[in-house]
C-alpha cells in the first residue's frame, strides 16, 4: 500500500512538473477559455436575458454555475491527453515494463486532473465575485461545489482515459473531443434553465448528466441549502451511476490496452 | 540439473486482429550474451521484445526470463529486466535526473542508494554535466544514454534495447555499442533488436534473422556466413551459349575447391574454399572452354546480408524506410 501511494506521488509528480514547465501552457490552464464565456456571455446576456425565466437575480450569477461545470466539463474530457501522448510516444510502455502496480498510473492522472480541476472552480468562482455572484451557501458551499465537481471530473477523466487508450491516432481523440463538448454544453442548464427550451431539446438535456450537476451546483451559488440540498442530493445518485458507468468502461479500455 | 536459458521462447504467436504479427516463433538467449533481433520494419521483432518485457501478451506459446513466465508472473519478470526504449521515450519536460528520479521512486530504491547510484550512472553515461538541463535540448546520443542510464538504474539482469541506435550518427554509434560491449562485461544479458545489418554484425554474439512474424535462421554472424557455403565468386560470361555453360559447370565441378555452382544472370555463382587457388583456376577452366567468353570475375566474402537474402529472399538493404514502426 506504501508502496502504492509512492508510486502515486511520484507519477503526480511528474505531471506537475510537466505543467510547471510550460509556463505558457500552465497560465492558460489556469485562465480556462471558460473565464471568457463568463466575462463575454455572462456580460453580454445580462440584460438581454429574462430574470423572471431564469429565476435568478441576473444573468451572470445564472450562467456561474454552467460555466463551473463547463470548465469541470473541458478538463475532465481533456484529462486523458498526456496518456494519449505518453502511449504515442512509448513513454507509456516504459512505465508498464517497471513493476509498478498497472492503476498507479491511472490514479495519479485522476489526482492530478482533479487538483487541477478544483483549482480552475475557484478561479470560476472568483471571477464570478468580481462581477458580484457571491454563492449564497458560503464557504461550506463552495466545499460542496468542489466535492461535486470532482465527482462528475472523475467519470469524464475515465471516458477520456478510456478514449485515450482506445483510439488509433490523436487525431481521432481530438476529433472525438471536438464533437462532445458543444452539444454536451448546449443540451444541458449550463447557458439556459430546461423549462427555457425547446421540448426536443429539453427532453435530451434531461438525460445528460451535466444538467443534474449544474441544477445542483445553481441553487448553492444563488438561492440557499433549503433549495440546494434535494438537487445536491439528486445529483449524488445521478454522479454515482455516472462514475460507476465511465469508471468501468473505463477500466475494460485500460485493461484491453496495457493487459 | 542444468541451470535454464536466460530467456526461453517457445511457439510464440501474436495475431493483431486477423495479421501473424508474431507466428510460432521459439529461440534461447544464453546468459551473459548479446543477442539480437535482426529483421526490417514490421517484421515482429518489437512485437517479440514487447511480449519479453511483459507489456503484450502472446496470442499462444510461452516466454520465460529467467525461468519466470512473463504473462502468469509478468511482476517478478519486470523486476529482473530493464529496457531501453526507442529514444521517442523520453518526457521533454522533464531532466535527465528527475527521469532517474522518477524510476528510482518507481522501483522503491531507498533514497540514499538511489541518489548515489544515480550520479554514478550519470557519469557512466557521460551525462553528468547534462543531469539537471531538460531533455527538450538534449541531442538523439545524449538522449539514449540517458535511456540506458534509465534501463539500468533497477540492476536488470537482462537489459531489453529496443533499436538502440536508430537515427544516431557514426560517433554516437560507436559510443552507444562501447557501452553496451562495456554492459556485457559486466555479467549483464542482453537482447536488442535491430534493423541494421552492420550493428547485429559487430555488436551481437548471436543473433535472430527474423521476417514476417517467424525466426529464419539463428547463430553467430559467423556462422551464419559460414553456412552460406564459402566465399562467393561470380563469373559474367558474354555470349556463352547454354551447352558452352554446362561444359563450363561441368569441368569447375572436378576442381577440388569448388563447393557449389548456381547459375545466375550471364554468368555463374561459385562457391569455393579459399580463394588464393581458386581464382587462377577458375580463370583458367573458363578460358580452355570454347564459345565461353569471360567479361567479369568478382569476389566477396560473404556479408550478413547475403545470410538475410538467402534466409528471407529479399535484401534487407533494399528495404524501404516503412512509414510505420514495427
Amino acid at each position: 500500500m506504501n508502496e502504492q501511494i509512492q508510486e502515486v506521488l511520484a507519477l503526480t509528480n511528474r505531471w506537475v512538473k510537466r505543467l510547471s514547465r510550460e509556463k505558457f501552457s500552465m497560465l492558460f490552464t489556469l485562465a480556462q477559455p471558460m473565464i471568457f464565456w463568463l466575462i463575454f456571455f455572462g456580460n453580454l446576456f445580462q440584460r438581454a436575458a429574462d430574470i423572471q425565466v431564469l429565476q435568478a437575480p441576473n444573468y451572470m450569477s445564472f450562467l456561474a454555475a454552467g460555466v463551473v461545470v463547463m470548465t469541470v466539463l473541458n478538463n475532465g474530457l481533456a484529462g486523458g491527453i498526456d496518456l494519449l501522448f505518453d502511449k504515442e510516444n512509448g513513454f507509456l510502455e516504459r512505465l508498464m515494463s517497471t513493476p509498478i502496480r498497472r492503476s498507479s498510473v491511472i490514479l495519479s492522472r485522476f489526482l492530478f486532473v482533479m487538483a487541477i480541476t478544483g483549482m480552475q472552480i475557484l478561479v470560476i468562482l472568483a471571477v464570478a465575485f468580481l462581477f458580484g455572484v457571491i454563492p449564497e451557501t458560503g464557504m461550506l458551499g463552495i466545499t460542496v461545489i468542489l466535492l461535486i465537481g470532482m465527482l462528475f471530473g472523475v467519470g469524464l477523466t475515465a471516458i477520456s482515459m478510456a478514449m485515450a487508450f482506445t483510439v488509433k491516432s490523436h487525431g481521432d481523440f481530438f476529433s472525438v473531443l471536438g464533437f462532445l463538448s458543444l452539444p454536451m454544453i448546449f443540451l444541458s442548464s449550463a447557458l439556459v434553465p430546461l423549462a427555457a427550451m425547446p421540448g426536443w431539446m429539453q427532453a435530451l438535456a434531461f438525460f445528460n448528466p451535466m444538467t443534474w450537476v449544474i441544477d445542483a451546483v445553481r441553487p448553492l451559488i444563488i438561492s440557499g441549502w433549503s433549495q440546494a440540498l434535494p438537487q445536491v442530493g439528486m445529483a449524488l445518485v445521478v454522479l454515482v451511476a455516472f462514475d460507476a458507468l465511465c469508471l468501468y468502461g473505463g477500466a475494460k479500455a485500460f485493461k484491453r490496452s496495457v493487459g | 540439473m542444468s541451470t535454464p536459458a536466460a530467456i526461453e521462447v517457445s511457439n510464440l504467436g501474436k495475431v493483431y486482429d486477423t495479421v501473424d504479427a508474431v507466428k510460432n516463433l521459439s529461440l534461447s538467449v544464453q546468459h551473459g550474451e548479446i543477442f539480437g533481433l535482426l529483421g526490417p520494419n514490421g517484421a515482429g521483432k518489437s512485437t517479440t521484445l514487447r511480449i519479453l518485457i511483459t507489456t503484450l501478451n502472446p496470442t499462444s506459446g510461452t516466454a520465460t526470463i529467467l525461468g519466470h513466465d512473463v504473462v502468469k508472473e509478468a511482476d517478478t519478470v519486470r523486476r529482473l529486466i530493464g529496457y531501453v526504449a526507442q529514444e521517442r521515450a523520453i518526457d521533454r519536460f522533464l531532466t535527465g535526473r528527475e527521469h532517474l528520479l522518477l524510476f528510482a521512486e518507481l522501483y522503491h530504491l531507498p533514497k540514499q542508494e538511489a541518489l548515489s547510484r544515480i550520479d554514478s550512472l550519470l557519469k557512466l553515461v557521460n551525462l553528468a554535466d547534462d543531469a539537471d538541463r531538460v531533455a527538450k535540448g538534449y541531442s538523439g546520443g545524449m538522449k539514449r544514454k540517458l535511456d540506458i542510464a534509465c534501463g539500468l538504474l533497477p540492476h536488470p539482469k537482462i537489459l531489453f534495447l529496443d533499436e538502440p541506435t536508430l537515427g544516431l550518427d557514426v560517433q554516437s554509434r560507436l559510443n552507444i555499442w562501447e557501452h553496451i560491449r562495456q554492459l556485457k562485461q559486466q555479467g549483464i544479458t542482453i537482447v536488442i533488436t535491430t534493423n541494421y545489418l552492420d550493428e547485429a554484425d559487430q555488436l551481437c554474439d548471436r543473433i535472430a534473422i527474423i521476417d514476417r512474424g517467424e525466426v529464419r535462421a539463428i547463430g553467430s554472424p559467423k556462422d551464419l556466413k559460414a553456412s552460406l557455403g564459402g566465399d562467393g565468386i561470380w563469373l559474367t560470361l558474354s555470349d556463352a551459349t547454354p551447352e558452352a555453360l554446362n561444359h563450363l559447370t561441368t569441368a569447375l565441378q572436378g576442381l577440388p575447391f569448388v563447393r557449389a555452382i548456381r547459375p545466375r544472370e550471364n554468368g555463374l555463382d561459385i562457391r569455393v574454399d579459399g580463394p588464393e587457388k581458386a581464382l587462377p583456376a577458375i580463370m583458367e577452366t573458363t578460358n580452355t572452354i570454347a564459345g565461353c567468353r569471360l567479361d567479369g570475375i568478382e569476389y566477396h566474402r560473404p556479408r550478413l546480408d547475403d545470410v538475410f537474402v538467402a534466409h528471407t529472399g529479399r535484401s534487407l538493404k533494399d528495404e524501404p524506410p516503412a512509414p510505420v514502426a514495427d
